[in-house]
């Protein structure tokens, strides 16, 4: 369906190629209804509220304590999370803000919550929202379903049944087109690929897009003021929630650790060597790992001179050091625990890396001035420096976009 | 050492240490021959600090993963020495393995070959049937891993027919014909363990109820190339031997486990139901956390070593298959070195993350 100067004209879709979506909330006519209902304005009251009932549901359901994945989406949906977003985000300027109407999400396959942050950021602007969740049943799909199902139960928020339907298909083109068809932004999760497969259906003239393509990121360490930190076990944690938790394979996780400062010897293996540790005990280590690993490494010493592998006592965690930041050291990079390390003497040298539009988020230890000058070079990447452990944090700024500014339209009051 | 030396040595006739001295001094040289003619291979011993001064055992050898030779093209060789390049058998799309072989290599290969299929089978030629069809070999520059096995065995055929046709179609009166003037002789049957379960096992059960019936009772089946496809049917190793006899008394029959990254060192089955590594080569079990060598009985990820590789740098190779050493040097049958049985191939790994698994759907 599009909509034309206020007239409705239903793009049908084939009843047949209905029969492969399977609704896991909300219905075909859940989907009908969202172009008629309005968009809302932002940080709708009634939003807050069912966000809130939904993370009071989960806080109290003992099967979802043992996901912290979804114990922090919880605690991110909570009331007073909302409210600071809004302080953050809604500007009083004597605009009117408003939900840009239909959101079609297309989340990651392979992140059991990711879909559940794209859905928030669509409710919270006042947006309603068509997702496409992951096929694999992951445990966390079902126990959010779950809530987000029963606080929409709940009759004060029962107006917000409209808002929501999470949708499960395969690739079929056709689903894609219908969605795209009537959707006024259209978020892309995935990769290069996906986006590239998605953007065979088109969208209507007004609508837009966000896409989150392939990218990568960097850890930078300031070894002397990770030696004078007390809490290494802390660090070696935060460092395993931005890699291992995602087998190192999110947009967010770094790929290489460059270290600057005077003591990187004494640094690296204190660093290293907690890490390894709750490696050991935490992560899950399949036994096709080692090899892709090694492949991996060898693949990497035939394409410069002087890379070395470090010698480790197993598998778990493979560290990789280079020289130098060579162009294409990221088309080089692997998963799953393999690290290139570097010896940085002065900022700058990451500008090449950095420049890199695929580069996403530099982590780091120390004083997050001591990445300012490289920021002030104009590099063409970089969207984000966090400190290390919050890699993960999901925020309305994001991957480089600003989400609230992305799905509300402003109206110009003048 | 030179490998025309190790060929006179009987294939099963070295026990543990022996085997170790020999294989240690041999896959050394080759070690340093391949580091100073292949600039690849050199750099990647280079990266894991490997110097080679302080090595005692082939156990303590580099090995580089199969998958190397998909992403790279390795090579001990000068270009215009090389007479066959082989290849992986892949699926259209997927990237294969590239062997480059000169004379050297290639010829030690067949003669590798000739020596551990004789302790099986009896020297002197028989005559063959290959249950393939005659196709895959017809492109002789480029060889296919099944194109190479059939070459490769053809060796030990004085008369050869393909039993297949083109089409994959049995071709049941030229069979007839050459089991009727054979009749009383042994005869040699070879092929690949999924394509004799379809096209030829399937097609004589069919027979069997037309009434026709072979008789292949003094044959010699050997047969390689995996598992993998007779999984899904859920035919297992013992099934397939049980009813390939009832079908046509096929009493003889040998596996083979072997890669084309190491053609010429395979491993044929004994009498007994095991794979046995020859004195030309080895297999090593390792452990998949920390690649460290796994006792008997204990399942691993399978290293194989090779004598013979000079023009490329496969002399010793990390598989992703997983297997078990059974024994060594007392397996009944007689012949010395390890035995062990294959499991299969490692699962591809589940990776989290943002980054595409969609994507993959559509290659």
């Amino acid at each position: 369906m599009q909509r034309y100067g206020g007239v409705v004209i239903r793009m049908q879709l084939n009843s047949s190629k209905n029969e492969n979506i399977s609704y896991v909330l909300g219905d075909r006519e859940t989907v009908e209804q969202m172009m008629l209902t309005s968009a809302l304005t932002p940080f709708h009251e009634t939003v807050v509220n069912y966000l809130n009932e939904v993370s009071r549901i989960l806080m109290a359901d003992k099967n979802a304590k043992a996901y912290p994945d979804i114990i922090t989406f919880a605690f991110w949906i909570r009331k007073a999370s909302s409210i600071q977003l809004c302080q953050r985000f809604y500007q009083k300027d004597g605009n009117f803000y408003i939900g840009r109407g239909i959101l079609f999400h297309i989340a990651p396959s392979n992140v059991p919550v990711n879909y559940a942050y794209s859905l928030v950021a669509g409710l919270l602007t006042g947006n309603a929202n068509i997702v496409r969740i992951p096929s694999r049943d992951f445990p966390q799909i079902n126990i959010i379903n779950d809530a987000l199902k029963e606080a929409l139960k709940l009759i004060s928020y029962k107006m917000l049944r409209e808002y929501i339907c999470l949708v499960r298909y395969g690739r079929e083109q056709e689903v894609n087109d219908w969605f795209s068809s009537i959707a006024d932004v259209r978020i892309i999760w995935g990769g290069d690929a996906t986006i590239a497969e998605i953007r065979k259906s088109s969208l209507a003239p007004r609508a837009g897009e966000i896409t989150f393509a392939d990218r990568f990121s960097i850890a930078v360490i300031d070894s002397d003021n990770y030696l004078k930190n007390g809490d290494k076990k802390r660090i070696a944690e935060d460092f395993y929630n931005d890699t291992y938790l995602t087998d190192q394979n999110a947009c967010t996780s770094p790929r290489i650790v460059v270290w600057v400062g005077k003591e990187k010897e004494t640094a690296k293996k204190e660093f290293w060597d907690n890490l390894h540790e709750l490696v050991e005990r935490k992560y899950k280590f399949q036994p096709i790992q080692g090899i892709n690993k090694l492949t991996s490494s060898y693949l990497a010493a035939v394409s410069q001179d002087n890379i070395k592998v470090e010698p480790q006592d197993d598998n778990l965690l493979i560290r990789v050091k280079v020289p130098r930041l060579f162009d294409g050291l990221m088309d080089l990079k692997d998963n799953s625990g393999y690290f290139f390390e570097y010896d940085c003497a002065d900022i700058l040298e990451l500008r090449g890396l950095c420049d890199d539009k695929r580069c996403q988020t530099i982590a780091y230890v120390g004083d997050k001035e001591m990445l300012f000058p490289l920021l002030q070079t104009g590099i063409k990447g970089v969207d984000r420096i966090v400190p290390i452990g919050k890699t993960m944090d999901f925020d309305l700024i994001w991957d480089g976009y600003n989400l609230f500014e992305r799905l509300t339209r402003q109206i110009d009051c003048q | 050492m030179n490998f025309d030396e190790i060929l006179q040595i009987p294939p099963y006739s070295l026990d543990k240490k022996d085997k170790e001295k020999l294989l240690t001094e041999r896959l050394l040289e080759l070690t340093e021959h391949h580091r100073e003619n292949c600039q690849e291979y050199r750099c990647m011993l280079d990266a894991i600090s490997y110097y080679g001064s302080k090595i005692t055992s082939y156990y303590d050898l580099p090995f580089l993963p199969v998958r190397l030779f998909k992403e790279l093209s390795l090579k001990s060789i000068p270009q215009e020495d090389i007479v066959k390049t082989m290849t992986s058998s892949g699926t259209s799309g997927q990237a294969v393995s590239k062997i480059y072989l000169d004379k050297v290599t290639s010829s030690n290969q067949q003669k590798t070959m000739v020596k551990i299929v004789s302790d099986f089978t009896g020297s002197g030629r028989m005559p063959m049937i290959i249950l393939d069809c005659p196709s895959v070999v017809r492109d002789r520059k480029m060889f296919s891993a099944r194109g190479a096995g059939i070459l490769g065995f053809s060796i030990f055929g004085a008369k050869k027919i393909y039993a297949l046709d083109d089409d994959m179609q049995l071709n049941v009166e030229r069979l007839k014909e050459f089991l009727k003037i054979h009749s009383g002789q042994h005869i040699l049957l070879f092929g690949f363990t999924f394509m004799i379960w379809q096209h030829f096992y399937k097609e004589l059960v069919r027979l069997e109820k037309e009434g026709i019936r072979f008789d292949l009772s003094k044959g010699i089946l050997i047969h390689g190339g995996g598992w993998k496809k007779l999984i899904s049917e859920a035919v297992s190793p013992e099934e397939f031997h049980q009813r390939l006899k009832a079908v046509c008394g096929l009493n003889r029959i040998h596996d083979y486990y072997g890669m084309v990254e190491q053609t010429g060192c395979i491993y044929m089955q004994c009498e007994y139901g095991h794979l046995h590594a020859s004195i030309y080569s080895d297999v090593i079990i390792r452990k998949p956390l920390d690649f460290c060598v796994c006792g008997i009985g204990q399942p691993g990820i399978i290293q194989v070593v090779s004598t013979i590789p000079e023009s490329y740098p496969g002399h010793s190779l990390l598989t992703e298959d997983e297997g078990i050493l059974l024994g060594e040097d007392d397996c009944p049958c007689g012949r010395k070195g390890k035995y062990f049985k294959v499991i299969g191939r490692l699962k591809d790994a589940e990776i989290r993350g943002c980054s595409d698994t969609y994507a993959a759907k559509f290659q």
